[in-house]
């Protein structure tokens, strides 16, 4: 993967959106963001009611994202063009998601919303309705996706990289500071992680930093590219968004995101926790 | 800047004893702007969130006790940084014009 074939600009998608085969999809944190304007012709997809198993803690099915899919007239071979609000969290964890469903051609578009809205460019209210399709999803491709035990194993072995504010990071805080305190029964971090919070990796404006930069910003935070590499944030949507400048952008091999994240590892019994804005020891 | 004010954000539901709560609204001349971005920083000016304004133009951020920095861009207009302190029991409230 390249910055060229994971990120599209604004222009490309002024002048792409209507082309037939490109599916322009608004993912928020804000769900009601889409409703009140989006770009002309893109369709919604909710990050939880869309994405996650309404009972368990977990993604829907494989057969449940075909339907979905589907249901919104998205083809297998589409080139989908995703952006969102937030600097483009929730459309990065949608990427990522795609991406586990084994979806080929996903692009984000660079500094997502805010860009778009900084730059005046239209949105619209305007009801879009897509065609049903017949989408057939992949198994879930778990070379990308970490789970606890895993990410135990790799205190001390892998790159744990901790994209979280700094003060969440030494457990000053444990939600970002936008919403209320809540989640996880601890704060603070998995020892060892590196602290290289994801808002480092983007200009003020949402777009992506350089390549040079990028990599510059991760080597000198300690991460070892000859490593695996996992990352995690609170809920797993920001740590999507460094998964995707490691794995998409600067082509990385072996990067997980862990979307369980600080709720669930801030929830574990037993598991090592470390304080303060040191990595800690294994 | 610190101290509700009359006609800020509703702080119903907010328990401001346990939360240091700034908030505000972001001005052009006399008009709220919608839809600008406030990012809040820490005090090293690291990032630590960002929130898109409201239709009246006011923001809110749940943040701990100490000094703040709130960068705001918005269309048409140069990045305006403020000052600002944030402790429990207070919200500060500030006015952004950009």
């Amino acid at each position: 993967m390249s910055r060229e074939s994971a990120l599209v600009s604004a222009d490309w998608v002024e002048e792409h959106k209507n082309d037939a085969g490109v599916v322009l999809i608004e993912v928020d944190e804000d769900v009601s963001a889409y409703d009140a304007g989006h770009i002309a012709g893109a369709i919604k997809i909710d990050w939880q009611d869309d994405l996650q198993d309404p009972v368990r803690r977990d993604f829907v099915s494989q057969e449940q994202f075909e339907a979905l899919l589907s249901d919104r007239g998205v083809k297998n071979d589409d080139t989908v063009v995703l952006y969102g609000g937030n600097n483009n969290w929730f459309a990065a964890y949608a990427y990522w998601y795609f991406k586990l469903y084994g979806h080929g051609d996903v692009r984000l578009l660079d500094g997502g919303r805010k860009r778009w809205e900084l730059d005046s460019r239209e949105l619209t209210d305007e009801v879009v309705k897509r065609e049903a399709t017949e989408y057939s999803a992949q198994p879930q491709n778990l070379e990308i996706r970490a789970f606890r035990d895993e990410v135990k194993d790799a205190i001390g072995v892998k790159n744990l990289v901790d994209v979280r504010s700094p003060d969440e990071y030494a457990g000053r805080l444990l939600a970002p500071a936008h919403l209320p305190q809540e989640q996880a029964q601890r704060a603070g971090h998995i020892p060892t992680a590196a602290s290289i919070p994801w808002s480092k990796a983007a200009n003020d404006d949402g777009t992506f930093r350089a390549d040079d930069e990028l990599k510059t910003l991760y080597a000198d935070a300690g991460v070892d590219f000859g490593k695996d590499t996992i990352a995690y944030c609170r809920i797993g949507e920001r740590s999507a968004h460094t998964w995707f400048v490691l794995h998409e952008i600067l082509g990385q091999a072996n990067v997980k995101n862990y979307d369980g994240s600080w709720t669930e590892w801030g929830s574990l019994v037993g598991v090592p926790v470390a304080l303060g804005d040191e990595p800690g020891k294994a | 800047m610190c101290g509700a004010k009359k006609g800020g954000l509703d702080l119903k539901g907010v328990d401001v004893d346990k939360e240091a709560v700034i908030q505000g609204q972001v001005l052009r001349g006399e008009e709220p702007v919608g839809g600008a971005y406030v990012r809040l920083l820490d005090s090293t000016g690291e990032f630590t969130a960002e929130v898109p304004t409201s239709a009246t133009g006011h923001f809110r951020f749940f943040a701990a006790p100490g000094s703040w920095t709130l960068r705001t861009l918005a269309p048409k207009a140069d990045p305006v940084d403020r000052q600002v302190v944030a402790q429990y029991g207070e919200v500060a409230e500030v006015a952004v014009t950009v």
